[in-house]
This record gives structure tokens, sequence and C-alpha cells, in this order.
């Protein structure tokens, strides 16, 4: 009598280890899917570009195809006709790419002979991103510093939902704003040849990188040490001199981490630069002339380009360069910074 | 140093960054401002629940409601059960040293930080290129097209991959909120972990997965560059009836509203106003994120 | 309240429910709201038949109809030996080519800048950075800030091959997605110049082109474009597999007619006769 709660108790304990066993697997296997997408998007993004290694298909001449059938009885004057046969028989030919071709001064995709320079793509991106975060990195370490060191209770509270509102605004929506309504001020005010430029992308850029600055700056300043804080204080610092001195200098690390997701954050952003820089593809230093950034470059010309020719595999190439770039970027930040950070506040 | 310069740099120190927080929350207000002014005009009932009319110079913007609406739903069907049975994972079974709970936590880290028009490419290279190029092959082998191009299916599938890691991050916070003690209390009295995760960690981050979602959703109805080239269309007759039809959306509709409508000037009230839409879904949606978790955060004090 | 429910009814039940016959049409975005008219008006008169209709571009809708996704491709440009011969590949057809309408396309300025005329040569020099000051055409001294299509637009490309004879555009020029956001751009530039099909917005101007120094100097009116006055004129196509029959020939045809053409000044393009 005694053994029998036993073995139902093993019974149900075996039939539950079944339970357990395929709930966790498929939770396991579901949690694998993050790693595996991450996978697939390095396969899927960087096989589009392979083919760009290998000659294009030839493709037929007019003479040989012969003509078209029209339908409708119009007839054409002789003007239109030469206008006409002029345009039907420029065809571009496909004919690949050669890495000269990439590392020249000119994207011109669309021609007779494709230009496909990347330098003026990628100085697009680099002036905009810095120009973005030069503006935001002060702005947000400081908003930052003032709401985790300074501020009162109430104005934390009213800071915090405002920097979630400008989190949430859709990089449409800043886009839009850039194009109707910052470029406009800013060209009056400082009298500027081009209205869409770098410099309008750039602020409009910066509206959003800002929150994603000042939210991990914050925890990396919140995050320091109360003891460290408290000592300081106590050795007779004011306020000022601790948050300058103890408490920033602490977060370095963080804060670091915060420009660093910034900039990756400026360089993949597509709508806003789409909308409010130009898309002049120019290599220059000029922050006031017009630029065409790598995403921008994307999503204006994908849609339309033929699937499968050169210009498609160059587009997913800067693709490519993109993902690498904001990759590397936030892996430094990821595991250099935050194991940095873990050390110097474990003291090993 | 003197007192007063030491009072004057300490008014400085202080100053400066409180004017920084400042001017934060006078941009919000003015962008804010600057659009509610615009397009609360033309915000009407005809505008919200009608269709473009006259080639998109009159009339509403009901199709990009509807599509944004499908769109998010489909994400959410598809990204919130991944996303919460990740954040049980990494929370529940995995310990925190192990190789593929390291390994997932990166791949979630990466691709948060992944770019949205890459997102973009991916929907385009492998669900339609690939999935759907290869479904349309193995189920019809017509030669004709039907999955292997741009759908609201591929656009969705796109966001939700774009969305996990939001929802990730916020299960997991939800399921941190969960008392130990509940959890040994359900151990101690015989519950597997199954059991006790079903029983006891689920039902108390519940929350959680809601603010997950909903972030999830605002972030997916602002986002425009992944559906550039996997679903978004111009402009359409009809509402998408199946998930291989393409459809209007509310962020790229503001988009070609401001860039490629026929004429810019006089559709500046339609432009304002579906950006006024677009701007007080995101903010409701993340409004009630704050307030869910607003909730949450309190329950760990009490 | 009863538009909405208008709409929904309409959403709902119009596909394929009591349409005996479903026309699909894809292609250029320059031409997608002339599409949509026909359309609207052609349902309208033939309940039974329905024409969906959407854009994505010219190669887009070339690319649908190889791939056997549309009936009816919309292009503003011809079709490439290329596509050619891919649709022929694949249909055993090099395809039938409908001009639907003339499109004129003008430049812009601002409404405020001098100047009242240039020849197709000078705005070639212009846009491939040789002329890059409004003095060097008769202006005031300022340069010439120059906006463009985007590189995958119809117009981009007829306006490279026949304005610019092929050379490549200046890399100062400052690509809009689409015509409005050109014009709006040129009507906020006193010193600047754009391209597109005739656009009506406060701000800007048209320039009157004339074929050489010696030509008379047009104006991108119904009535020069429609007669080829215009330097820059450009046909509007439809492309189809095969020789129309049935619905879509009945479709075709009404485009063709008179009724059809009418509607092409309403939209600003031109009949083409």
């Amino acid at each position: 009598m005694q053994q029998s709660p036993d073995i139902s108790n093993t019974l149900m304990k075996k039939r539950f280890r079944i339970g357990e066993f395929l709930a966790e697997k498929v939770i396991t296997a579901t949690a694998f899917l993050s790693f595996t997408f991450i996978v697939l998007i390095f396969v899927f993004v960087f096989r589009e570009t392979l083919p760009l290694f290998s000659p294009p298909e030839p493709v037929a001449t007019v003479e040989e195809l012969g003509e078209q059938e029209t339908y409708g009885d119009l007839v054409l004057t002789e003007a239109e006709q030469a206008a006409e046969s002029k345009e039907k028989n420029k065809d571009h030919v496909d004919e690949g790419v050669t890495v000269e071709n990439l590392a020249g001064d000119r994207w011109q995709p669309i021609s007779g002979k494709p230009k496909y320079g990347l330098l003026p793509l990628i100085v697009g991106s680099l002036k905009v991103s810095l120009i973005a975060v030069l503006l935001a990195a002060p702005i947000g370490i400081l908003a930052a510093l003032f709401t985790a060191a300074f501020a009162p209770k109430w104005a934390k509270e009213a800071l915090k939902p405002v920097i979630e509102i400008l989190a949430g605004f859709p990089s449409v929506v800043i886009g839009f704003f850039a194009l109707v309504v910052l470029a406009t001020y800013v060209q009056d005010t400082f009298g500027l040849q081009y209205r869409l430029n770098a410099f309008v992308g750039g602020v409009a850029m910066s509206l959003a990188v800002i929150p994603l600055i000042f939210t991990i700056s914050e925890d990396a300043i919140s995050a320091v040490p109360k003891s460290l804080t408290e000592a300081s204080l106590a050795l007779g610092a004011t306020r000022w001199q601790t948050a300058l001195k103890v408490i920033l200098p602490a977060a370095t690390p963080g804060i670091f981490a915060a420009v660093l997701l910034g900039i990756g954050r400026a360089f993949g952003e597509t709508m806003i630069v789409l909308m409010a820089t130009g898309n002049a593809a120019l290599t220059s230093a000029d922050p006031f002339e017009p630029v065409r950034t790598m995403s921008a470059t994307i999503g204006a010309e994908m849609a339309e380009v033929v699937f499968g020719e050169t210009h498609y595999h160059i587009l997913f190439l800067i693709g490519s360069i993109l993902f690498l770039f904001t990759f590397t970027l936030n892996a430094v930040a990821e595991i250099f910074v935050r194991q940095r950070l873990m050390k110097k506040f474990r003291g090993d | 140093m003197t007192k007063t310069k030491r009072n004057i740099l300490g008014a400085i120190a202080y100053s400066v960054p409180a004017f920084f927080a400042l001017m934060i929350v006078a941009i919000v207000l003015y962008v804010m401002t600057t659009i509610v002014a615009g397009g609360w005009g033309s915000l009407t009932m005809d505008f919200l629940l009608g269709a473009p009319e006259e080639g998109m110079t009159k009339g509403g913007i009901f199709p990009a409601i509807f599509g944004t609406f499908l769109l998010v739903v489909i994400m959410s069907v598809v990204g919130v059960p991944v996303g919460t049975m990740t954040a049980i994972y990494l929370s529940e079974y995995a310990s925190q040293r192990s190789v593929l709970a390291r390994l997932i936590r990166f791949a979630v880290n990466t691709l948060a930080g992944v770019p949205a028009i890459v997102f973009g490419l991916f929907g385009l290279g492998f669900f339609i290129q690939f999935v759907g190029a290869g479904v349309d092959k193995a189920l019809y082998d017509d030669g004709l097209l039907h999955w292997g191009q741009p759908n609201i299916l591929w656009a969705s599938l796109t966001m939700a991959l774009l969305t996990l890691p939001v929802v990730i991050v916020a299960v997991e916070e939800a399921i941190k909120t969960v008392p130990r003690e509940l959890r040994e209390a359900s151990l101690a009295l015989g519950a597997t972990k199954w059991q006790t995760i079903r029983k006891v960690v689920i039902p108390n981050s519940i929350t959680g997965m809601l603010t997950g979602g909903i972030l999830a959703v605002s972030r997916g109805a602002g986002e425009v560059a992944p559906i550039l080239f996997t679903g978004a269309a111009y402009f359409l007759p009809h509402l998408p009836g199946g998930l291989s039809d393409q459809f209007m959306e509310l962020g790229y509709h503001i988009y070609i509203m401001a860039t490629q409508s026929p004429d810019v000037e006089a559709t500046r009230g339609i432009q304002y106003a579906t950006t006024l839409v677009l701007l007080l879904l995101t903010f409701a949606l993340n409004f009630s994120a704050i307030f869910l978790r607003y909730r949450l955060r309190k329950r760990i004090i009490t | 309240m009863k538009r909405f429910i208008a709409t929904l009814l309409l959403f709902t039940f119009t596909p394929s429910l009591f349409a005996a016959d479903v026309i699909t049409v894809k292609g250029s975005d320059t031409m997608v709201i002339l599409a949509q008219r026909w359309a609207e008006l052609y349902m309208k008169k033939n309940p039974n038949v329905t024409i969906q209709v959407t854009g994505g571009g010219s190669g887009t809708g070339i690319s649908a109809l190889i791939n056997g996704t549309t009936d009816i491709c919309n292009a503003s440009r011809p079709m490439k030996p290329g596509e050619k011969q891919k649709l022929k590949h694949r249909f055993s057809s090099l395809g039938v080519e409908i001009k639907t309408a003339k499109d004129g396309i003008a430049l812009y300025v601002h409404e405020k800048n001098p100047v009242k005329e240039l020849t197709v040569q000078q705005i070639k020099d212009i846009y491939t950075g040789k002329i890059t000051n409004w003095k060097q055409v008769g202006g005031s001294d300022a340069r010439i800030i120059l906006y463009s299509r985007e590189n995958n637009s119809g117009t981009y490309v007829y306006f490279k091959e026949n304005v610019l004879d092929d050379e490549d555009y200046a890399p100062s020029c400052q690509n809009m997605p689409g015509t409005a956001a050109l014009v709006n751009a040129v009507s906020k530039d006193p010193n600047g110049i754009g391209y597109g099909g005739a656009a009506y917005a406060k701000g800007i101007r048209d320039v009157a082109v004339k074929a050489d120094e010696g030509a008379p100097a047009m104006m991108p009116t119904a009535e020069n474009v429609k007669s080829g006055q215009y330097p820059i004129t450009r046909f509007l196509y439809m492309y189809v597999k095969s020789k129309p029959t049935g619905a879509m020939k009945e479709y075709i045809d009404w485009i063709l007619s008179e009724e059809g053409q009418s509607i092409v000044t309403k939209v600003g393009y031109f009949p083409l006769r």
C-alpha cells in the first residue's frame, strides 16, 4: 500500500518529462531563430552581390530581334520617327563592373557607360552621419547628465516621456518635417545656395539620433556606483564637480558606446536622407552641398532596377557595406565597451 | 579657485546641460505644433474613411490606414510569439554563460542594429526571390509569379524580423519583474519547470508581452524603408484581399505624397494630415506602452 | 459615414465577383494617374469589366509583363532590346506597342528668373555642367542649381538620351524622387532649373525652348507638343504580349478613341493628334 503513491508519482513525472522536453526544445529552437536570421541576412544580402564577379549574359541587338508590332492607327511624322528610333536603338549594354569603376568618384548607374563609383555615396553617408552625431552627441549626453545627476525629480519625470516621444517619431515624419519646414528655415537663416543639403539631412538625422544617445548615456551615468558619487561629495567636492570629474569619466565607456551606436543609426537611416539631402552624388567636403547617401541610393533605385542586372547587384553590394559597417560598430560597442565597463567597476 | 569663480563655473555646469534638456523639449514641441497646425484642418471623417480621389489630389487615406493595420496585425501574429519564446528561453532556460544563450543575445543585439533598408534588401532577396519564387516553382510550375513578387505577407514578415528585438527586450524585462519567490514556491510545490513557466511566469508577464507587442506595432507602423520594395504600393483601387496582394501604407503614403504627388502644393493639407494621423497613431501606441510599463514597475516596488 | 460604407462596399465587392473580365495594368508612375482616370471612367461605362491599375515604374511594369503578372504594361519609355529578348524567350512574342499619349518635357525655372528661352544645346550644356552661371545664358550673375528626376524614372532616361545626347548629368545635379518634389524645389530656389511633365504650380515658370539657334522659341503648349514643334516631346506607351482581343481590345480602342484621348489633357499630358 505504501508503495503505490510513489509509483504513480514516478509515472506522473515521466509523463511530465516528455512535455518538459518538448517545451524546452520548441522554445530553444524558436529562440535560435534570431541567430538563424542573422546568418540568413548575411547570406542573402551577400549572395545577391556575388553575380557581380561573373560576366553577364549577352543581349541581342535590335537587328537580331526584329521589329516590334504596333497597335493603333497613328502615323508618325518624320521627325517623330527619327527621334523614336534614336531612342529605341540606344540600350545600355550590361557589361558587368570592374574594381576601378567601383572605386571611381562618379555615380551614374543609368548611362551608356554606367559609372558605379561608390566614393560619393560613402562620402555622403559619412558627411550626414558626422553632422548628425556632432549635433546629437553634445545635446544627448549633456541632457542625460542633467537628467541623471542634476535634475529635480519632476524634471526627470517630465523629460523621460518627451524623449520617448522623440524616439517614437517615425523617420518618415522627421524626413517630411525636414523637407517641408526645416530646409526652408536653414536656407533662409544661413543664406544657402542649396535648399536640400547634407547639413539639413544631418540636423534632421540628429533628431533621430538624440534619443538613442540620450538613453544609453543616461543608462551609463545612472550605472555609476553610488559609492563613487558619495565618496566624492564626502571629500567636499560640489555636485557639479562630482558630475564632471567623477560621474562623467566613470560613464565614458557607456557614452562612447552610445556615440558609436548613434553613428550606426545615422549611417543606416534611409527615409530622412532620401527626403532631405538633395540626393546629388557629389564628392566634396562642403557640408552645405547636397549629398547622396548609400541608404538613400538603395531606397531610391531598387524599386525600378531590372532584377539580375549589374545595377541590381551593386545595390546589394552597397547594402552589404552598410550591413558590415553597422554590424562592426554594434559589435565594438557591445563587446569591447560593455566588457570594459564591467571590468572597470568590478575592479578586475 | 575662489568661491565666486567656483559658483560661476557651477552655474554654467548646471545650466548648460539643463539648457540642452530644455532644447530637446522645445524641438519636440515645435515639430509637433507644426504638424498639428498643418494637418488639423484637413483631418475630417471623410479624410479618414475615404479613398484617394482625382488622381490622389483629393479624398482620404482609408486604404493606407487599412494597409498599415493589416501589416502590423500579420507582423504581430508572427513576431510576438517568436519574441516571447525567445525571451522565455533567455530568462528561464538558458544559463547566462552558455554559448547558445550568448549567441542568441548577440544575434538579438545585432538584429536591433541592422539598418531598416538592409531588412528591405533581405526581404527582397530572401522572402521574395528565394522563398516566394521557390513556392511558385514547387506549387504552380506555370512560369508565372504568384508569391515571388512583393506582397503584404513578405512585407509583414520583414517587419516582424525588424521588430523582433523590441518584443524580446520588453518581454524579458517583464519576466524579470516576476518575483523569484513565486517561482520557487511553485517549484517547491512540485510543479515542473514548464508548469511553472506556464502557470506562474507567463500569466505574470502578460503585461510585458502586451507592451512588447504595442512597441513593435508602433515601430512597425512608422518604418518605411523595409517595405519600399517588399510590398507597399503607390496607389491601389482595392483593399488587399489576400496575403499575395500589395497594399498602401501610411508612412509610404507620406513619402510619395510629399515627393511624387501630381501637385505638391495643392496636397500639402493631405500630406500634413496623413503625417498627423501616423504621429497620433504612434503616440497612442507609445503612451499605452509607457503606461503599461509604469504599472509593471510599480509592481516591483510594492 | 455614408461615404465610408460606400468605400467599404466598393472595396469588398468589386474584385471579380460581378465582373466578367479583369484587366490588370501596371507600370510607369508618370502614367499611373492617367491610367487610373481611364480605368475609372471606363469601368463606370462598362460595369462588367474590372481594371486594376498599379504603378511602380516603367521597368517594374515591363518586368511584370515579362513575368506574366500583368496584362498591360504602362511605360514612359520604349522597351529595350534586352527586355524584348526576355519577353520573346518567355512567350515567343516580341510584344505589341501602343502609343497612347504625348508628353512634352517642360523646363521650369523660378518665376523671378529673367531667362525666358533656352536652346536645346544650352540646356544640354547646363545639365552636363559646361554652363554653370545664369549670366552665360542671359540671366543674372548667379550659379545655376540643377534639379533632375531620380535615375530610375523614364523621364530621366529620356532627357539624358535625347537632350544630353547620352552624356552624363553633372554630379552636382540633385535627384528628386518625383516631379512634385522637383517642382517644389525649383519654386523655392531662385537659381534653380528643373525638367518634367507639364506642371502647374505657384512660383515656377516654363522656359521656351528652341530646337537650335535659328528656330523659333516654343512653349510646351498642347498645340506645340501635338504638332511636334516643341523640341522635347515623347510618347507614353502601353505594351501587351500579343495583339489585343476581346475586352482588352475594346478597352484599348476606347483609350485611343476621342473620348479616351480627351482625358489625357485633363491630367496634364497631350493627346496623340
